[in-house]
């Protein structure tokens, strides 16, 4: 069976080979109990472009996702040894303010999550745990944002209404705008477009190509021709270990592991 | 069987109005049904007779005399407008003095303590508070407080009253909270939020009305109790508003009215007891109300 994917515009631009590392991974594991969930990951995140993560479902790419924003934090009996280098310092010291690093690196999960809360405060939230800006510049920054995630139109008139009045693509393009409202510098996507029709599927993705100027993006997907058409580097990960991370133009076109042949190819996966 | 093919499958659809093993299922959904149907008509003829009795018999002394007129003394009429006060002010000082802390203790649970040694043994505890008999609270509180300041005063019933409602708001307050989907406060927590932000202006936002459904529930279940009552806020045969004094109130003026041999007495217990039945009602379906109207 032949597969073709299509490349999107940020594949075909020129890898930009001279790219400034964001996030630096060395040698991560990574264990939920005595399970071993990533297996010595090493890999370097390049600074403002898409980076994407492809495997079958439990090949560790969501768990990885997760490590770079110390999520897995919240539950007793995760842990994870290795480096994660950002901004200088590593993410996985156990003095690291957890607060403070969640705050440079946003994320957006796989089901649209808004807080019981109106569309407007939804925003506002995240804003206020880092600024105290006056009435007008915080309408002046949820309208900012709200125009970013390409939810402006639909949401200005009613920003006053409960976020679960949205439907499931505007809601998570609501999580979107509250995610870079607090002006992040990563952005960590977990899927967000599996739990959406392709319409909203569209919307996102295109709101992806134009974020990447401004943001580093890190995106989970289970979908290859997704990865094609938004990211710029695309990793493929298989039980728990980096099989091969390139350039997407390359990895889909002449694939170096056999492995990432037959899963991009649909013999396997 | 010709109705089988080699492979032992069948030819046809078998899901037929005549299928002996369907016709069986149809049976047993009947009968679990008529068993439901019967168990429910059992619980509701005890409630309506006992709704009935109390209409029948307290509606006679059920006037504006009852609201306005204090408890009389043997042989003559009176209301029970000291009672009914009282156990106002003593029922709102117990929800007042067990709201903050029984919240609090749910979020310990449902968001900090989780599966700590700590909350393990809160919720333990927790439990056995939960169906202690009301009357060792109302001795307990005796001796911490009856005994000490030799008062039977308004405060030592709420007391004793908010130890009751504790553990009921506790454990609704976790259970609400437990139903908060973990993704929510991932994402609160992705923004960078600190737990404390988290709780207040997420998870206890999406189960306000749970949280206040309990309450509401916890003011009903409070209200009747006459057991802890009578060892701590005593009665009072007059108008007070001192809750530092001893004070009447409904439950324990019904028991001491209903046990005397007088007929005026009597009736005012009837009439007293619908009351406090009437209001029980209405504070379950005000809890249902409100729990429907915020979840939607």
């Amino acid at each position: 069976m032949s597969f073709q994917v299509s490349l999107g515009d940020a594949a075909k631009e020129a890898p930009k080979t001279n790219a400034v590392t964001k996030i630096a991974i060395k040698n991560l594991n990574f264990f939920y109990g005595t399970f071993q969930g990533l297996r010595s990951i090493s890999m370097e995140i390049p600074e403002r472009q898409v980076t994407a993560y492809i495997g079958p479902s439990g090949c560790g790419k969501s768990t990885l996702l997760r490590t770079l924003n110390r999520m897995y934090s919240l539950y007793p009996g995760q842990r994870a040894e290795g480096e994660i280098i950002f901004n200088g310092s590593n993410v996985l010291d156990p003095k690291q303010d957890l607060n403070a690093l969640r705050g440079q690196i946003g994320m957006v999960f796989q089901k649209p999550t808004p807080f019981p809360m109106s569309i407007y405060d939804n925003i506002a939230f995240g804003v206020k745990l880092y600024e105290k800006l006056s009435k007008s510049d915080m309408d002046d920054r949820v309208e900012w944002a709200l125009k970013k995630a390409a939810l402006w139109g639909e949401a200005k008139d009613k920003l006053s209404q409960s976020g679960l009045s949205l439907s499931g693509g505007q809601q998570q393009r609501l999580c979107i705008a509250r995610g870079i409202a607090v002006k992040p510098e990563v952005l960590l996507l977990d899927e967000p477009t599996s739990a959406l029709d392709p319409i909203s599927t569209a919307r996102i993705e295109e709101l992806i190509s134009e974020l990447r100027d401004d943001y580093t993006i890190v995106i989970v997907t289970h979908n290859m021709q997704q990865a094609a058409r938004v990211s710029q580097h695309t990793a493929y990960m298989y039980l728990g270990e980096l099989i091969e991370f390139t350039p997407t133009a390359e990895i889909f076109v002449k694939p170096k592991d056999k492995r990432t042949e037959d899963y991009i190819t649909g013999r396997f996966g | 069987m010709s109705d089988l093919t080699e492979k032992g499958l069948p030819t046809r659809s078998l899901a037929t109005p005549d299928n002996p093993i369907y016709r069986r299922r149809v049976w047993m959904n009947r009968f679990n049904l008529a068993m439901s149907l019967a168990t429910m008509a059992f619980g509701m003829f005890f409630l309506l007779w006992i709704l009935w009795t109390l209409a029948s018999k307290g509606l006679a002394s059920f006037g504006p005399a009852l609201f306005t007129q204090m408890t009389p003394p043997p042989g003559s009429d009176g209301g029970l407008a000291n009672a009914i006060m009282g156990s106002l002010m003593i029922v709102s000082a117990a929800i007042f003095i067990a709201t903050p802390i029984g919240i609090l203790a749910g979020i310990y649970l449902a968001e900090v303590g989780r599966e700590s040694m700590i909350a393990k043994l809160t919720r333990f505890v927790n439990d056995i508070l939960l169906s202690a008999p009301s009357i060792v609270i109302g001795l307990f509180v005796y001796a911490l407080i009856v005994a000490r300041v030799k008062e039977y005063s308004g405060w030592a019933g709420a007391v004793a009253l908010a130890i009751i409602a504790v553990p009921v708001v506790v454990r609704t307050t976790e259970t609400m909270l437990l139903l908060v989907p973990n993704s929510m406060r991932e994402a609160a927590v992705a923004l960078g939020a600190p737990q404390w932000r988290v709780v207040t202006m997420v998870t206890l936002r999406a189960v306000k009305g749970g949280v206040i459904t309990g309450v509401l529930l916890a003011l009903a279940r409070v209200s009747g109790e006459t057991a802890p009552l009578l060892f701590t806020a005593l009665n009072n045969q007059f108008w007070s508003t001192d809750m530092g004094g001893p004070m009447a109130n409904l439950p324990v003026v019904i028991f001491q009215f209903a046990m005397s041999p007088y007929e005026e007495w009597q009736r005012l217990a009837w009439a007293g007891a619908l009351l406090i039945t009437l209001v029980v009602l209405a504070l379950n379906i005000l809890a249902r109300t409100v729990f429907r109207q915020k979840n939607n």
